[in-house]
C-alpha cells in the first residue's frame, strides 16, 4: 500500500531551496519513439513488419530477422514482474536524492524483457501493467504498475516523479473569468490543488460566476492582463514563487479571415493575447518556476497552454485567430525546450470549437469547457505532454496525420 | 505691447501669482479606457515596453516604446471624432487652428450631485443657477464639468460598469445645444472616460455631447483630474493635442493657468 502524501507544511523561509536535478536524458534517435508515445500517454513499441517480433529497447533493425521495417505500434501494456531490487545507493545526482528506488525486470506479454521502474505496490512474480511515462528530463521511462489500482497509488515516487499531479500544488489560471477558465479552476480544486490563483483580465467587468468561484477560500483573484507587461510583472513578483503549475487559458478569439478584413487591429490584439501574452508570462513566471522544480511535494512542475487545433492548420473563416494560435504553438514549443532542463513540463491541450460565446454560430459538436478542464487535469495527472479534447480534435489529428494537404483543402471549404 | 504683456505674464508666473494646475492623468497600463461591446473595434489601452534601461539593450540610455489609441488617458476630441462633424473644415487635430488650444474655462461643480447619483445629468437649469452665482459663461470658453469622478477607484468604480452598461455623469441633450447656441462655448470637458454620460446611448440623440459639440466644430476634453483645484471662472486652459495626420483626437497634457490672489 502506498503511503498517502500529506499536505506539505509551510516552507522554511531561511532554508536553501533544493536546485533541480534531472535523471539521465540521453536517448538515441530511435528511442525517441518511446518519448513520443509517452508524451501522448500511449504504450507503443517497434513491431517488425516482416516477422511481427516486438522490439525493446528500440533498434534500427529487427533483433530476430534483421528487417529494417520496424514500425511503432500500440502493444498490450502487460507483463510479469520477474525480479525486483531496491537501490540504496546511486552516483546519479537525481536518483541519489530520491533513494531508496525500486527497479525490476519485467517480461512483457508481447515478448521482450525490460528493466523498469517499479511501483511500490507491485509484487514480485505477479502480473503488472506497464506504462511509458515522461520523467523529469522529458524522456520516456517504463514503469511497472500494479495490475489493479491500489489506494493512493498516484502518490508513489515513481508516479509522482513522472506526473504533474495538481494534488497539494498551487496553480495559476491566467484567465479564470472565461467559461474554460472557470471550469479549469473547479477541476483543479476537485483534483486536490491547495490553492488556485484566478487571473482576471477585466476587473471592472461584472462576472457573477467568477465572483462565486472566488468565494472558495482556496481561490485568490488576481488582476492579470497578459497584454500588460506591467501587470504580468507585478503579479509575478507577488505570487511567482508560489506557482507550481501555470495554466494559460487566456485567449482572444475572433472571427474573420485575412483577405477582405480591414482589421489588422483584431489580428494584433489576438497575437498580443495568444502569443505575446504567453511570452510575457514565460519571461516573468518561467525563471522562478524553473528554480523551484525540486522544491518538495509542491515543487513547480508544469505549464499548460490551451490551444486550438487550428494552431496546426489555419481555419480560413478564423484565419487571423488561427495565425495567432499557430504563433502561440510555436512559442510554446520553444518554451517547452527551454523549461525542460529544469524539469518543468509544458503541456499542450488542443481542442476544436469550444461551446462558448465566440463559437455561437459554429454547428455542434462543440467541446464543453468542462471537458477541456478535465483534459487539463488528466494530462497533469497522467504526465502527458499532448492532449486532443473531443471528437473534432481527434478527427482533425487523424486527418492531419493521414493527408495534411487534403485537410487544408477541406478547411478552406468550410464557410 | 505684446512683449510687455508676455514679460508681465512671465513675472507673474514666476512670482506665483499665476499658478499652474495639471489636469492630466498619468498614462499607465491600468488606466481605464472606454469599453465598447466586444464585437466592435476597441481603443487600445496604454501599453509600454522598455527599449533599454542602462543595460545590455542600450548601456547609457533609458527609453520606452508605448502604444495607445487616440482616445486613451486624458485626451482631446476633435470634431471629426463624431459622424456629425465629419464634413466640417479643420476638424482633425492636425488642422485645428492653433488658437483653439488656449481658452478660458468655466468649472461647474457637480461633485455633490454626482456623488449622490452616478447618472447625474447636467441641465440648462443647473447651468443657469451656476450663472446666477458666478455670472454668465463668456463666449469661447470651455465648460468643464467637475464631478470628482477622477477620485474614484480605478478601474472598477471609475467605469462603474453594471449589467446595463456604464454609469457616470454627463450633460443632458438639451444643455449641449443651448451651450453652443446661447453661450457659444469652445467645448466641453469632463473627468469621466467620455464627455457624455455613461448611459448617454439612451438619450435623444444618443451621445448628445459628441453629437452636438463636434457637429458644431467644438471640442472635447475627458479623463481630466484636479478640476477641484480650479476656480469657477477665470482660469485659462492650455490643451494642444499631438499633431497626428487626420487624427480624431489625441492624448495630451492639459494645463490650467490659475490666478493666485494669495501670492
Amino acid at each position: 500500500m502506498t503511503n498517502p502524501l500529506s499536505r506539505p507544511p509551510r516552507k522554511n523561509p531561511v532554508e536553501r531551496t533544493r536546485q533541480p536535478t534531472r535523471p539521465p536524458a540521453l536517448r538515441s534517435r530511435r528511442a525517441l519513439g518511446l518519448t513520443a508515445a509517452a508524451a501522448r500517454g500511449t504504450f507503443e513499441l517497434q513491431v517488425c513488419q516482416e516477422c511481427e517480433a516486438v522490439q525493446y529497447p528500440p533498434r534500427e533493425v529487427c533483433h530476430k530477422c534483421l528487417s529494417e521495417r520496424l514500425q511503432w505500434q500500440a502493444v498490450p501494456p502487460k507483463g510479469r514482474l520477474l525480479a525486483t531490487t531496491t537501490l540504496h545507493h546511486s552516483n546519479d545526482l537525481y536518483f541519489r536524492e530520491r533513494l531508496p528506488w525500486r527497479i525490476g525486470t519485467v517480461r512483457l506479454d508481447a515478448g521482450p524483457v525490460a528493466i523498469a521502474h517499479v511501483h511500490g505496490d507491485c509484487i514480485d512474480g505477479e502480473a503488472v501493467r506497464l506504462a511509458l511515462k515522461l520523467d523529469r528530463s522529458g524522456q520516456a521511462v517504463m514503469i511497472a504498475l500494479p495490475n489493479k489500482p491500489t489506494p493512493h497509488m498516484e502518490d508513489d515516487k515513481t508516479l509522482r516523479e513522472t506526473s504533474c499531479d495538481p494534488k497539494f500544488r498551487r496553480v495559476l489560471v491566467t484567465d479564470a473569468t472565461s467559461a474554460v477558465g472557470r471550469a479549469t479552476v473547479k477541476a483543479l480544486l476537485d483534483a486536490g490543488a491547495s490553492a488556485v490563483f484566478a487571473g482576471n483580465p477585466q476587473p471592472w467587468k461584472k462576472n457573477a460566476a467568477f465572483d462565486a468561484l472566488c468565494q472558495d477560500e482556496r481561490v485568490q483573484a488576481q488582476a492579470l492582463d497578459v497584454t500588460d507587461t506591467d501587470s504580468v510583472e507585478r503579479i509575478s513578483r507577488s505570487i511567482g514563487g508560489k506557482v507550481d503549475i501555470l495554466v494559460n487559458t487566456a485567449d482572444y478569439a475572433r472571427e474573420g479571415g485575412i483577405l477582405s478584413g480591414r482589421d489588422i487591429i483584431k489580428a494584433r490584439d489576438a497575437l498580443d493575447v495568444n502569443c505575446l501574452g504567453l511570452m510575457r508570462l514565460a519571461q516573468h513566471f518561467g525563471p522562478a518556476m524553473a528554480s523551484r522544480a525540486s522544491d518538495g511535494v509542491n515543487s513547480a512542475v508544469a505549464w499548460v497552454n490551451t490551444l486550438s487545433i487550428y494552431a496546426h492548420m489555419s481555419l480560413p473563416t478564423r484565419g487571423m485567430w488561427s495565425a495567432s494560435q499557430a504563433a502561440a504553438l510555436s512559442a510554446s514549443q520553444c518554451l517547452r525546450n527551454e523549461l525542460r532542463p529544469a524539469g518543468i513540463r509544458v503541456i499542450h491541450v488542443f481542442s476544436g470549437p469550444i461551446d462558448h460565446e465566440w463559437e455561437q454560430l459554429t454547428p455542434p459538436p462543440r467541446v464543453s469547457p468542462s471537458a477541456i478542464a478535465s483534459a487539463i487535469v488528466r494530462a497533469l495527472q497522467a504526465g502527458t505532454e499532448e492532449a486532443y479534447v473531443g471528437d473534432v480534435a481527434q478527427e482533425f489529428l487523424a486527418r492531419m496525420q493521414d493527408n495534411p494537404k487534403g485537410l487544408e483543402r477541406e478547411l478552406g471549404n468550410q464557410a | 505691447m505684446t512683449t510687455n504683456i508676455l514679460t508681465q505674464f512671465m513675472t507673474e508666473l514666476l512670482s506665483g501669482k499665476i499658478r499652474l494646475v495639471d489636469l492630466t492623468e498619468t498614462l499607465s497600463p491600468d488606466f481605464p479606457t472606454i469599453v465598447l461591446p466586444p464585437e466592435f473595434g476597441q481603443a487600445w489601452p496604454f501599453r509600454i515596453e522598455e527599449i533599454s534601461r542602462y543595460d545590455e539593450r542600450g548601456p547609457a540610455w533609458y527609453w520606452n516604446n508605448f502604444s495607445m489609441s487616440e482616445h486613451t488617458g486624458t485626451h482631446f476630441d476633435a470634431p471629426a471624432h463624431w459622424v456629425s462633424g465629419k464634413d466640417l473644415p479643420d476638424n482633425t487635430v492636425d488642422s485645428i487652428p492653433l488658437d483653439a488650444f488656449i481658452a478660458e474655462a468655466c468649472v461647474i461643480d457637480c461633485s455633490a450631485e454626482s456623488r449622490e447619483n452616478p447618472d447625474f445629468l447636467l441641465t440648462i437649469d443647473f447651468v443657469e443657477q451656476w450663472e446666477a452665482k458666478h455670472g454668465r459663461i463668456p463666449e469661447r470658453a470651455w465648460v468643464l464639468m467637475r464631478t470628482d469622478w477622477s477620485k474614484r477607484e480605478k478601474p472598477s468604480d471609475y467605469l462603474n460598469m453594471q449589467d446595463d452598461g456604464a454609469h457616470s455623469p454627463g450633460p443632458d441633450s438639451q444643455v449641449v445645444p443651448w451651450l453652443i447656441k446661447e453661450r457659444n462655448v469652445h467645448g466641453f470637458g469632463t473627468e469621466s472616460v467620455g464627455t457624455d454620460a455613461g448611459q448617454a446611448q439612451h438619450l435623444d440623440p444618443p451621445f448628445p455631447c459628441h453629437y452636438f459639440m463636434h457637429g458644431n466644430n467644438r471640442y472635447g476634453l475627458q479623463c481630466m483630474t484636479n478640476l477641484d483645484q480650479l476656480p469657477p471662472k477665470g482660469s485659462v486652459i492650455f490643451s494642444a493635442p499631438l499633431k497626428i495626420r487626420s487624427g480624431s483626437g489625441s492624448p495630451l497634457r492639459v494645463l490650467a493657468l490659475v490666478p493666485n490672489d494669495a501670492a
